[in-house]
């Protein structure tokens, strides 16, 4: 088992936040560990053969810049926030590189904590070189003392090679006063695999994002779930986009948005360039108290072969379902609690047990606590 | 068990039950029948306490207790159980997570009751999603093996359902309602909604009433009856004076 994960003196609740965004400090189950608090990296190792985790600065000395990958799939101008990032003169955050053939069953976790500073800035870059499949569990999370605003701003450029597969779960556990601006973009080579997934269950004050595969390999797969719970104080501006462009490419883009009061406007876009490629976008959006679920689903199809759909549907929790399971002895609130629970089991294909455990973890505490 | 006293029901602003006297014993199980649209499902449903369903009048007792302001996970504890005709598909929620939920004391072998009603391949899959008109029914009464109720309401257990498949809904009901014991010794009472009768052939049955437009028009052998429906029809019920 790789060694603990030492972090300076932490009180008991934000150790608690950090193990609910799915950072495992003593490391049972994790091969690899980052953990960057504000601008401070504390941790960067893994402990799998053909994987390496480096913080960006020690990335950019070992491989003169990473010339191929920096800032290749996320242009540096592409709004205030990259542009942020890019002018900082010490970049922070993470490169993963999963060489060719490498292989982690157990995931590397990269944990950003937010503590002090007003503003966190990263710049990550994920590798699986050809026929490597690297899982990665990324815990952001806020001090529970912070109180006094902050933002991250995180950029993260994935690239898969051929035959490769990365996994990215990204939980989120900020608090009511942070703001969270995600900027990441991928390419997918052929028969490659990009799943990504994001889990919020916590109240946050403003998260935006809107990843992009480039899906440019034959038979290359892009998978984002979402499963989100918006607060009456959050404001969530998520989505993906999937460009199609490799014979044989496809994807899937499927969120699930709960609205307690809060605001979720959930994008998704899927563009079929080429012929044989296909693509499938889902939202199912649950009001739960008077908010905003606005979803804007597009597909947009430029040749003849390439087969898109997609469907969404926003609603309240169907009285007779709560009474079936009233009927079966469950009282109302454990009966909203059991089909609140079941509307956000998203099982993704592909994903190792133990990310899937660590969701589903995720929104079993939501679930204890009512939603 | 039961006593239904002078009960009158709304559905909205309409009243759809009128004046329903009903007394199911211990050990007993009772027939329902009538037309459609009589309001048989109406009168199981407000037994369950569907909140859709108002009484306005009359009085519920179970087991000697007044249950008609409960709610209905309230009866449910008490004893009362129904298995529904048509249940919701409930996306994400799987059978074998609501057994476990449905089960008090986290004892029962769930994988076992299931393969016993052919029902263990379906225990990851969300429920009624995809289900044939059988595969509903086992799910049901798998459900009501779990919960164990002291009264079970039945909502036609047999439509939808294909021959060899009412043979094993039919004699797994009959177990539940312990027909399998003498008739001194059974503690557990049914109250059967059905059009065809199939179901009797596996469920010995006690009493049985003919429901029309919103009242119980008569009472009498359960065999009886299903068989002058069967030659008559609704037609003199409907047109019957006497409750």
């Amino acid at each position: 088992m790789p060694p603990h994960v030492t972090t300076p003196p932490l009180s008991k609740e934000d150790q608690e936040r950090l193990a609910q965004s799915g950072i495992d400090l003593a490391m049972k189950n994790r091969c690899g560990s980052y953990l960057q608090m504000d601008q401070d990296i504390v941790h960067a190792e893994c402990e799998q053969e053909g994987i390496e985790v480096l913080s960006y600065k020690k990335a950019m000395e070992k491989y003169d810049g990473l010339k191929e990958y920096n800032w290749k799939v996320v242009s540096p101008d592409k709004d205030e926030i990259t542009r942020y990032v890019a002018a900082q003169k010490e970049p922070k955050g993470y490169v993963i590189i999963a060489h060719a053939g490498s292989n982690n069953i157990l995931p590397i976790q990269a944990c950003l904590y937010l503590g002090r500073e007003q503003i966190q800035h990263v710049h990550n870059i994920i590798i699986a070189e050809e026929g490597a499949e690297l899982h990665i569990i990324s815990g952001c999370t806020s001090g529970a003392h912070v109180g006094k605003g902050g933002a991250h701003y995180g950029i993260s450029e994935f690239y898969v090679k051929k035959n490769a597969k990365i996994s990215f779960t990204m939980i989120h556990n900020w608090s009511e006063d942070i703001e969270v601006f995600p900027r990441s973009a991928s390419v997918v080579d052929d028969n490659g695999v990009f799943l990504s997934n994001y889990v919020c269950m916590q109240p946050v004050k403003k998260v935006q994002m809107y990843p992009t595969a480039n899906l440019i390999g034959e038979n290359s797969v892009a998978r984002f779930s979402s499963i989100v719970i918006a607060s009456k104080t959050s404001f969530f501006d998520i989505g993906s986009r999937a460009i199609l462009e490799g014979k044989g490419a496809s994807a899937e883009l499927i969120t699930r948005a709960i609205t307690k009061g809060g605001t979720i406007i959930s994008r998704g876009h899927i563009l079929g360039k080429t012929a044989g490629t296909r693509g499938h976008l889902e939202c199912k959006g649950l009001i739960l108290q008077d908010g905003r679920i606005y979803a804007v689903p597009e597909i947009e199809g430029n040749v003849v072969g390439t087969e898109l759909s997609h469907e969404a549907a926003v609603g309240k929790l169907a009285r007779d379902e709560i009474e079936y399971l009233m009927s079966r002895g469950l009282d109302e609130d454990e009966a909203t609690a059991t089909i609140i629970r079941g509307f956000l089991d998203v099982k993704i294909t592909g994903l190792p047990d133990a990310l899937q455990k660590q969701i589903d973890a995720t929104i079993d505490v939501a679930e204890k606590s009512g939603f | 068990m039961l006593i239904i006293e002078d009960l009158h029901v709304n559905v909205g602003e309409k009243e759809v039950l009128h004046d329903i006297n009903l007394h199911i014993g211990v050990g007993e199980t009772h027939v329902l029948m009538g037309p459609n649209g009589s309001g048989k499902t109406t009168l199981l449903m407000t037994i369950l306490g569907f909140s859709n369903y108002t009484i306005t009048q009359g009085k519920i007792l179970f087991k000697g207790e007044d249950v008609t302001r409960m709610h209905a996970h309230e009866r449910a504890k008490r004893g009362i159980g129904m298995l529904f005709q048509r249940p919701p598909t409930i996306s994400g929620l799987k059978l074998g997570k609501l057994l476990t939920a449905i089960s008090r004391t986290k004892k029962e072998d769930i994988p076992q009751l299931a393969a016993s009603v052919h029902m263990d391949k379906f225990l990851e899959r969300d429920i009624n999603k995809g289900f044939s008109g059988g595969e509903i029914k086992r799910s049901e009464v798998l459900q009501l093996m779990i919960q164990k109720p002291d009264f079970i309401m039945l909502d036609e257990p047999e439509s939808g359902v294909d021959l060899e498949n009412i043979s094993l809904i039919g004699t797994a009901i009959g177990s539940l309602l312990e027909k399998d014991k003498h008739i001194i010794k059974r503690q557990k009472s049914g109250l059967v909604i059905t059009h065809t009768g199939y179901i009797l052939d596996y469920l010995e049955t006690d009493r049985g009433h003919v429901m029309c437009d919103g009242q119980i028009k008569c009472h009498g052998n359960p065999r009886e009856i299903l068989q002058d429906i069967k030659q008559r029809g609704y037609k003199e019920c409907l047109e019957c004076r006497h409750t």
